[in-house]
């Protein structure tokens, strides 16, 4: 099988044993689920007991252990069935655990990766209502007052910050201005529950509506010197440190979704007839599918390439741009051929060809958007030098 | 408790099987192969024992070196030894149940927990020969199983019914589906389960009792034809069962 070629024997495992899990405990739930925009904590508990919940994190801090293409195959295999769900999983592990893990102390990551993984969530606050694309914007402000901090601001599109289950977020605040005039910026861990501190659950979205979106509001919110991550003014680095490897989950999200639009629409092709012949008999309809085949090929072996150089510690900031934008473009052309191939019936709700095309969006907006990511392509090639 | 659940590699349900060129064997090429649904009932249930009673589970299967990833599939779920009787030969299903009644003569088990049948060749022998080689209980097709003591009591699903049988341990159980819900394996015991060992022991030579003479893949069946039953469609019916059939 074309999808498990240079896979190890355990990944080949892995992938069995996520779609497995993917289709009894998550399928059946997710049309409904994402009708009611509903966060499902049954389904969450699960997968952490699965170990999704902290993937790539040793064994020490209650990780799974795997490697990066193992954990980017449990992403890719969740969004082959579910957005939100996957959203759930690329989410924390990238944005929640990964800076908790990379650039915390030994306390910070004793503290809260054991509880993550048992089934807690932790956000992860960069994007602000006027700094998206332009993170240096940064307006959330946090003074030293003693031994404390103390945070003013807000942050908006935080994916697991507001669940019951959440346990808090890493927030970026300015803390100052460096001697070359830029804002100095730092992480803050804090606490779901810190006075001043308030987590809303955003509603009424076009995707991942089973996800957990959240609002974070910042009055005077005082959080103490040791809930720095990492060392003060290394916010602005981390961050992007930080999304550099989100980039691959979001990646994975996108070949997922494809994955699943692509089984959708084939199955349909091969049952639907016009004209005395099942419709993938039909060119339009059979190169549109070839179309697709020649995406997942090309973006699968990519991205698990990427990964690979990402295990070996290899720096990956144009690669992992480029597997981030072609993977979400090719979820936008593989679920758009899935709706147009089911034609009206790919309008309707309980097909699930427009699941796929709505949840495929985010892909290229979240994490840097698809315009981003060509700037990032556009830098590292040396066009801007 | 002493658990040994006997494993075997399958092609996966999805996966179409061709005939190889001698006709006589499966072309493995592009096949998928997955541990067979039935044993994961039974490996299961042999967790599931351990869990209760303590002790430790060991699976083994019969088959050539390919077949160690589904002894990795048995550590990922739980197992605590595997063990792979080697044989790179084709074999039938006597020579497999000779291989695990050596395996299991002197390693003492409790209770011998198998699937009904493995899904590529569905012979169904291996749970009756392996009573009759080691001289102890066997119980087939169980689909609930109730161990106190020494004392075991059975179902199974016989036609149009259940029935229910006792015996005593050691025996042999093998696993219907409705046994369990075999559990997923976690993500941390799949990476943890290539470091395991596996245990290699060269299989006893043994003559098979059968031999495979021609393996073929069913015809397409064709579209049927409808004839009206009127007077005149009996002349038509005569030509088709001459000419297209070929019976009269």
């Amino acid at each position: 099988m074309s999808i498990n070629r240079g896979l190890t024997e355990e990944q080949v495992l892995l992938r069995d044993t996520v779609r497995k899990f993917a289709e009894a405990n998550i399928k059946p739930y997710a049309f409904e689920l994402d009708e009611k925009e509903e966060f499902s904590y049954k389904i969450s508990q699960e997968m952490a007991d699965m170990g999704f919940f902290s993937c790539f994190i040793p064994e020490e801090y209650g990780g799974s252990g795997l490697d990066y293409v193992s954990y980017i195959i449990v992403v890719e295999e969740l969004a082959r069935v579910d957005g939100s769900q996957a959203a759930t999983i690329a989410a924390l592990n990238s944005l929640g655990v990964g800076p908790l893990y990379y650039y915390g102390n030994s306390e910070q990551k004793k503290k809260y990766l054991p509880k993550i993984s048992q089934g807690a969530l932790w956000g992860f606050g960069l994007t602000e209502p006027e700094a998206g694309s332009d993170a240096g914007n940064t307006q959330t402000i946090a003074v030293k007052d003693g031994n404390d901090w103390v945070l003013n601001g807000s942050k908006i599109f935080i994916t697991n910050a507001s669940a019951d289950i959440t346990l808090g977020s890493t927030v970026l605040a300015v803390t100052g201005t460096k001697p070359d005039g830029h804002k100095e910026l730092t992480c803050f861990l804090v606490e779901n529950g810190t006075p001043g501190f308030t987590a809303k659950k955003m509603e009424k979205k076009l995707m991942w509506r089973a996800s957990n979106t959240s609002e974070l509001y910042f009055e005077d919110c005082r959080v103490p010197e040791e809930n720095i991550l990492g060392k003060r003014g290394d916010g602005f680095k981390q961050m992007l440190g930080t999304l550099d490897k989100g980039r691959l989950s979001i990646a994975a999200m996108g070949l997922g979704n494809a994955q699943g639009a692509f089984e959708l629409a084939m199955n349909y092709a091969k049952q639907r007839k016009t004209f005395g012949v099942p419709i993938s008999r039909h060119q339009v309809i059979s190169f549109k599918l070839a179309d697709i085949e020649i995406g997942l090929e090309l973006a699968r072996t990519y991205l698990y390439d990427v990964c690979r150089m990402t295990n070996r510690g290899e720096n990956i900031i144009k690669e992992g741009a480029i597997a981030k934008l072609y993977c979400s473009e090719l979820a936008h052309t593989a679920s758009d051929h899935c709706v147009q191939i089911h034609g009206g019936y790919g309008l309707m709700k309980e097909y699930g060809a427009e699941r796929f095309y709505r949840d495929q969006k985010l892909l290229e907006i979240g994490e840097g958007t698809s315009e981003v990511q060509r700037i990032v392509i556009a830098r590292s090639i040396g066009c801007f030098d | 408790m002493n658990i040994l659940v006997c494993v075997s590699r399958v092609p996966d349900t999805t996966t179409r099987i061709l005939v190889g060129p001698d006709g006589k064997t499966a072309d493995k090429t592009g096949v998928k192969f997955v541990l067979n649904p039935f044993d994961e009932f039974a490996l299961e249930e042999g967790l599931r024992l351990r869990e209760k009673n303590g002790g430790s589970v060991t699976a083994v299967t019969v088959a050539g070196e390919v077949a160690k990833d589904i002894l990795r599939t048995s550590l990922a779920m739980g197992a605590d030894k595997v063990a792979i009787i080697k044989t790179e030969n084709e074999f039938d299903s006597y020579f497999t149940a000779q291989n695990l009644a050596e395996f299991a003569s002197n390693r003492a088990f409790d209770i011998i927990l198998l699937g009904k049948q493995s899904i590529d060749y569905d012979s169904l022998q291996i749970p009756a020969y392996l009573g009759e080689l080691l001289g102890i209980p066997s119980i087939g097709v169980v689909s609930k199983l109730q161990i106190e003591g020494n004392n075991v009591s059975a179902e199974r699903d016989i036609e149009g019914g259940k029935e229910i049988v006792s015996a005593q341990l050691p025996c042999i159980i093998s696993a219907q589906k409705g046994l369990n819900e075999p559990r997923y394996p976690k993500l941390p015991d799949i990476m943890k389960a290539k470091s395991k060992p596996i245990e290699e022991v060269a299989a006893i030579d043994c003559q098979p009792r059968t031999t495979i003479l021609e393996m073929s893949i069913p015809s397409k069946k064709r579209a049927g034809v409808i004839l009206d039953g009127s007077d005149g469609s009996l002349d038509k019916l005569v030509t088709l069962l001459h000419e297209e059939a070929k019976v009269i």
